[in-house]
This record gives C-alpha cells, sequence and structure tokens, in this order.
C-alpha cells in the first residue's frame, strides 16, 4: 500500500517537474525570441546597466548625469510628454532625497522645474502669460505641435522618448548603441543629403548599394551624430565622453520609460518567495489530504 | 454527477429559511461535495486556473476602466499615466496585459487535455461546445483588449482584422463601416471596442456557469476515460472538497509563480515594442503581427491565397472544434488506450506549436537559409508560405480526415473496468483504514 503510494506520487511530482520545466522553458524562449526580432545588423553593444536582472537597480549620480545629457543635449528636439518635474523626485528617480517631505515639494526638482517657461493663462485677466515650471508641470516640448516639429526636421518630428526603451527591442542598450553607432559610411553607399549612416539603425541598405556589393548592417538616420566629448560638463568626475554621455542618458531614458520597473522587481523578489513558500505548504497539505486514498 | 444527491442539511434558523427560499447555500455546498473521480491528474486543474484567470482579468480591468481614456487622442498616455500615476498602477496593467497571455496558455493546455482524454465525448458534448464558445469570446475579448492602449500594433492590428470582414462578397464592406463606426479606424471604433472589451468579459462569465452547469450535470471525465458505474461511485470518487480543492491550489500556486515571474521582471517580454509607440494611422509598421496566443490561426489566415479563402479557413480552424464531437468516430475516449491516435495527436500538438512559429515569420522568408529551392505556384518551396501550408493542411486533415478514420479502423488497448484498475491491482484496493494508517505516520 505505502509502496503503492510513493510510486503514484514519484509520478505526479515527476509530471509537475516536467510541467515547471516546460513553464521555465516558455520563460527562457520568450526573451531570445524578442530580441531575435530586433533586425539590427549587430548584436547590441552591451551597457553593463546596473539596473539589468531580476536585483539590478538603478545608479542615482548615473541617471542624474543622464537627466542633463537629456535636458541639454536632446531636449532640442526629443520631446518627453509623458514626464513630469515632480517624476525625478519619485523613490528610484535621479532626484529622490529621503530627507524631503514629498516629490513636488523636492528642491532640486523645483529649482530644475523653474529654468524652464511654461505657458499659461493669467487667472485675473485670462491672457496668456509665460510663468516658471513648477514640478508639477510636464517636462516642456521643444516645439508647439507634430507639425512643427516635423517642419524644423526635414519632414520627420523627432520621436518622444516618454517610453523608447519600452518602445524599441533591446531598450536601454539599443539607445546606448545607436549613440555611440555613428560610423563613417561604408564604400560605396549612397546617402542623401540630412541622412546619417548609423551601424544600429533598423533598415535594409540593399537598394542603396552598387549591385553585388556586401551590404552594410544597418540603416539611415535623420539625427545628425548628437553627442561630443566634451559637450556635457559633468561635477562628478565621470568621464566626459560620447560613450559615457550615451550610456548615461540610455539609463536614463530607461529609468523615465518604466519608472517603477526597480520597486516592482523588489516587490517581485518577496512575491516570489512568498509564493514558492505557499506552493511547499499547499503541496504538503495536498499529500497529507490525499494520504491513503490511491490514485 | 447527474444523480448527485444533496447531503446539505441546515443547521441554523436562517440557514433554513434562505434554504426554503433560496438555495443558494445549498448550491455551494453540493458544489463541494460534489463526487469527483479520484484519477484526475495535475492536467485536469487548468480549469480552476482559468477561473483564477477570468477573475483577475475581470477585477484588474474594472480598475483600469477607471482611470483608461477611450479617445485617440489621450488612450496611450492615458495608459502610461495608469503606470506612472495611479497607486500600483504598473502592477495593475501588467497584471492585465500578461494575464491574458497567461489566460491562453491556460486555455490551450485545457483544450489539448480535453481532446487527449476524449473529453468532448458523449454525454459531454454541451461542456466542450460551450467551451469552444468561451474560447472563441476570449479571442475577440483578447483582440478588442489588444487595441485599447493605441499604440502602432494596437491600430494596426485593428485595420488588418476588420480589413477581414471586408474580404467577405457582397455584405462584408457595408459590415466593415458599420463595425469601424465609420469609413475608417477612428475615435468611433476605440469607443466601441472598449465598450465591447468591457462587456464580453461578463458574456464569458455567463459561459463560464453554463460550462460548469453541464459538467456536473454529466459529470467529470477522467484520464481513464471511463463512465464511472453507479455501484462503483463510492469507491472511485471523492468529494471535490478537500481533495481538488487542494490539488487545484497546488497547480494555482504553481501557475502563478510563472505569472509573477513575467508581471514583475519581464512585463514586456511577451508584447511587442512597436506597441508603445503611439498609433500613427499614416506610418504601416513593416512587420504586423498579433499577440503569440493568435499566431497560429493568424497563419492559417495568411496560407490560402485568397484573401476571402483565408478569412474563411481562419474562422474554420475554430468552427471544427465545435463539431470535434461527431467528427471522432472512436468509442474510446482516452487517448491512453488509442496509440495510434496518440501518434496522431503528438503530431497535431507539434504543428499547433509549429504554426505559430509560422505566423511569426515573414511569409517569403526561407526556412533553411541558403537551401536551393524552386517556385512552387506562388512562393518559394522553401519558404514559410510552404511550411505553413502543409501545418495547416495537418491541422484541418487531423480534424476531418484522421480523426473519423482512425477511430473506425484502430485497435485500441484493453480498458480498464473501473479508474482503481490501473492503479492497484485487484481493483477495488482504496482501503477504508487508509485514514487510520495516514493518521500513524502523519
Amino acid at each position: 500500500m505505502a509502496t503503492m503510494n510513493l510510486e503514484t506520487s514519484m509520478r505526479s511530482m515527476k509530471k509537475t517537474l516536467a510541467l515547471v520545466a516546460a513553464a521555465a522553458g516558455l520563460v527562457l524562449a520568450a526573451q531570445p525570441a524578442a530580441a531575435a526580432e530586433g533586425g539590427h545588423g549587430y548584436a547590441l553593444r552591451d551597457g553593463n546597466f546596473s539596473f539589468e536582472g531580476p536585483f539590478g537597480t538603478f545608479d542615482q549620480g548615473q541617471l542624474q548625469r543622464g537627466y542633463k545629457v537629456y535636458r541639454e543635449v536632446c531636449a532640442s528636439c526629443h520631446s518627453m510628454d509623458l514626464m513630469h518635474f515632480r517624476t525625478l523626485a519619485e523613490p528610484g528617480g535621479p532626484f529622490y532625497d529621503a530627507h524631503q517631505a514629498s516629490a513636488a515639494e523636492n528642491r532640486y526638482v523645483k529649482a530644475l522645474a523653474a529654468e524652464v517657461q511654461v505657458a499659461d493663462i493669467d487667472t485675473e485677466t485670462g491672457e496668456s502669460v509665460m510663468r516658471d515650471g513648477t514640478a508639477a508641470d510636464r517636462f516642456p516640448n521643444p516645439y508647439p505641435n507634430a507639425t512643427a516639429a516635423a517642419a524644423a526636421n526635414g519632414g520627420a518630428a523627432p520621436p518622444d522618448l516618454s517610453v523608447m526603451a519600452k518602445a524599441r527591442h533591446g531598450g536601454a542598450g539599443y539607445i546606448y548603441s545607436l549613440l555611440t553607432g555613428y560610423a563613417p559610411p561604408p564604400e560605396g553607399l549612397q546617402i542623401r543629403p540630412g541622412q546619417y549612416y548609423n551601424a544600429y539603425m533598423a533598415g535594409d541598405l540593399t537598394p542603396f548599394m552598387p549591385e553585388g556589393a556586401h551590404v552594410p548592417p544597418g540603416g539611415f538616420i535623420a539625427m545628425p551624430p548628437p553627442l561630443m566629448d566634451g559637450q556635457v560638463t559633468y561635477d562628478d568626475g565621470s568621464p566626459e565622453t560620447v560613450n559615457q554621455y550615451a550610456k548615461d542618458v540610455a539609463a536614463f531614458i530607461a529609468w523615465a520609460s518604466d519608472p517603477k520597473q526597480v520597486q516592482r522587481k523588489q516587490s517581485g523578489v518577496g512575491t516570489l518567495i512568498f509564493l514558492l513558500l505557499f506552493a511547499g505548504v499547499t503541496y504538503m497539505s495536498y499529500r497529507r489530504i490525499w494520504k491513503g486514498v490511491a490514485h | 454527477m447527474s444523480d448527485h444527491e444533496s447531503t446539505y442539511v441546515p443547521k441554523t434558523g436562517v440557514e433554513k429559511w434562505l434554504d426554503s427560499r433560496l438555495p443558494i447555500v445549498r448550491f455551494g455546498a453540493d458544489y463541494m461535495s460534489l463526487p469527483t473521480p479520484k484519477n484526475l491528474n495535475y492536467w485536469w486543474t487548468f480549469g480552476g486556473i482559468l477561473a483564477l484567470c477570468l477573475a483577475v482579468q475581470i477585477a484588474t480591468g474594472i480598475v483600469l476602466a477607471m482611470h483608461y481614456v477611450p479617445n485617440v487622442e489621450l488612450a496611450f498616455a492615458s495608459v502610461e499615466r495608469i503606470m506612472r500615476d495611479v497607486n500600483g498602477g504598473d502592477l495593475i496593467r501588467y497584471t492585465h496585459a500578461n494575464g491574458a497571455s497567461m489566460f491562453f496558455i491556460a486555455v490551450y493546455l485545457h483544450m489539448l487535455r480535453g481532446l487527449y482524454y476524449g473529453s468532448y465525448k458523449a454525454p459531454r458534448e454541451m461542456i466542450w461546445i460551450v467551451g469552444c464558445v468561451i474560447f472563441f469570446l476570449m479571442i475577440a475579448t483578447a483582440f478588442l483588449g489588444y487595441v485599447l492602449p493605441w499604440g502602432q500594433m494596437s491600430y494596426w492590428g485593428a485595420e488588418v482584422i476588420t480589413n477581414l470582414i471586408g474580404a467577405i462578397p457582397v455584405i462584408g464592406e457595408p459590415i466593415l463601416i458599420w463595425l469601424r463606426g465609420g469609413p475608417a479606424i477612428d475615435n468611433a471604433t476605440l469607443n466601441r471596442f472598449f465598450s465591447l472589451h468591457y462587456l464580453l468579459p461578463f458574456v464569458i462569465a455567463g459561459c463560464v456557469v453554463l460550462h460548469l452547469w453541464a459538467l456536473h450535470h454529466a459529470g467529470q471525465n477522467n484520464p481513464v476515460g471511463i463512465l464511472i458505474p453507479k455501484d462503483r461511485l463510492k469507491k472511485d470518487t471523492v468529494p471535490f472538497h478537500p481533495y481538488f480543492t487542494v490539488k487545484d491550489g497546488f497547480a494555482i500556486v504553481l501557475f502563478l509563480i510563472l505569472f509573477a515571474v513575467f508581471v514583475f521582471f519581464m512585463p514586456n517580454a511577451l508584447g511587442h515594442a512597436d506597441n508603445y509607440i503611439p498609433a500613427n494611422p499614416l506610418q504601416t509598421p513593416a512587420h504586423i503581427v498579433p499577440e503569440w496566443y493568435m499566431l497560429p490561426f493568424y497563419a492559417i489566415l495568411r496560407a490560402i491565397p485568397d484573401k476571402f479563402g483565408g478569412v474563411l479557413a481562419m474562422f474554420g480552424a475554430i468552427g471544427v472544434l465545435f463539431v470535434l464531437p461527431w467528427l471522432d468516430t472512436s468509442k474510446v475516449r482516452s487517448m491512453r488506450y488509442r496509440p495510434a491516435m496518440r501518434t496522431f495527436f503528438v503530431i497535431f500538438v507539434l504543428v499547433g506549436l509549429g504554426l505559430g512559429w509560422c505566423g511569426a515569420q515573414l511569409p517569403d522568408a526561407p526556412v533553411i537559409p541558403g537551401m536551393p529551392s524552386f517556385t512552387l505556384m506562388d512562393g518559394q518551396l522553401n519558404s514559410y508560405l510552404w511550411l505553413t501550408r502543409l501545418f495547416t493542411a495537418y491541422y484541418f486533415a487531423f480534424f476531418l480526415i484522421i480523426m473519423p478514420i482512425v477511430g473506425l479502423r484502430e485497435t485500441p488497448l484493453p480498458i480498464p473496468a473501473t479508474i482503481s484498475e490501473p492503479v492497484l491491482p485487484g481493483g477495488d484496493a482504496m482501503t477504508a483504514a487508509a485514514p487510520a494508517a495516514a493518521e500513524k505516520k502523519g
């Protein structure tokens, strides 16, 4: 009797393990599948970002530098319409400070917001006025509307960067690779004026290469190389290089695309520990209740 | 089981009063004491898992609807706002989005279990048919929901799928305009899709009630696939509670672990990056693909050169499931005792996965790069187009040819007379003394 029970439970245990293995396979399969779809010629450059992996967290200094690069370089053409200044001061954000009362009261963020002018209506007269920004304001859009953005940039509006790390395969690694992926155009490549060759841009260069020539990876991008060594001043001693700027701004956009990601991963660890313990308890209850019932 | 006698005895005065007016407590109690075949394996736990999935989707969906704005100008930003500014909003939204995938993982396994163990055969045809209705409603609901964030894949997915209706001769065009609420996909489309996306889950819930009603009337199938004779009822069944509540509970916790891995650590792995680009009617994405759970049907759609033919094939692939009980000619339910059919079943599962793989590829792309090939009819033989056609042919042949013929011609293995037999020599050795023994060991 006891041996029969043992055998059947071993059998059901094996099946359970097979199911768990299948589930694990599914989780693993979902990752390379997403990466393989990108269609980039090269494997993306590895930024060795601190926030990768289940336990990774953002480096607050890097986020602050990344914000500075965005503010001083990217923001002259790219909007981040979904971002508010107050978000910068939320837990996990570049200017979070545990000693400040709230995100809206954070003095760094208030100072950063006050640097911009925001269009508003005078509450007394109803006239259009410009006022200093507050923590509750959105990041200012460099253009009054999408048509103006397109007109100022050769017909293609620079994309909004609010969720850019989620909107491209490879996320931060893609942004980092793209920003450092400008290279002299391969020999024979026909480039139209206002276009640049980038080894990580999606596209197919076959029609632009001479017949029979080797087709290089990458594609055309309308954005001129945006970063130069020494362009942005860092006051924490980090190298003022294109490589460092690209890495920092990629990290900042990765944070901005999903500002809750680190807190979510941290609660995920707790949730999984609970679920694993609970699975153990439930399995023991199952064994206890079914004891003596051959099935 | 249909002749399951009620064992509920109302104890308090309130219970007695209620029981003679609305026997809802009795209903619940009978449900819990339902005699259930004791040999149900883990493949039977997906029913409970699916009930959980539906509950999770409805609960998270109701909260999302409180914050979502169904307007083409605001929808995309409102979804992002939920994830940034609503308390716990990122978890609610990612649970809902990944919940759809989890729902489909569970429903596919649930359906394959039904297929393998013959759970659709008499007297359980109605359970299966109502289940097919639920599956169809799930596909519709998932499609409608995917449109709501109003990203590029939302918009272009809606474009591709509603265009299919336009392929119907004569009446297609007017239906298309009626469905979209205008000549193109626009605010009217988004509004009605939102309304229907909120409605359909409750229709699904209603169908689930019918599904369970039919299940409890006909009784559960089991891995051996035989009906439990009345005189064996006591020996071969156990009450649903606590035996299967605990077994389902264990399976649900394992399932939640998988669910949590996606929600907390890789919430966008099952989605498409293009859907984080706001919808742009003037810019077609390079590669329009549906969510993974639609891919096999998308592949079947593209396998047929004629557009309307493709639509018929795609709906036919789901429609054929409805008549499955009458396509299977075998007298034996469980494929445990049908070795020939079991082989065809394994091929069917692989073909289904293959169709899903093909649905994500460009039809013209070579299956084996570099292999010499030649043009057959309208495409290279070494292309996903022809691989998809091969798989599509098997998909339909499995139901329409293999199932009727194998059922008539196969020689099934001997079937045990009782469900206890495969477990214990002597058949009914489920001892009354066992609980006592358990006490000692426990």
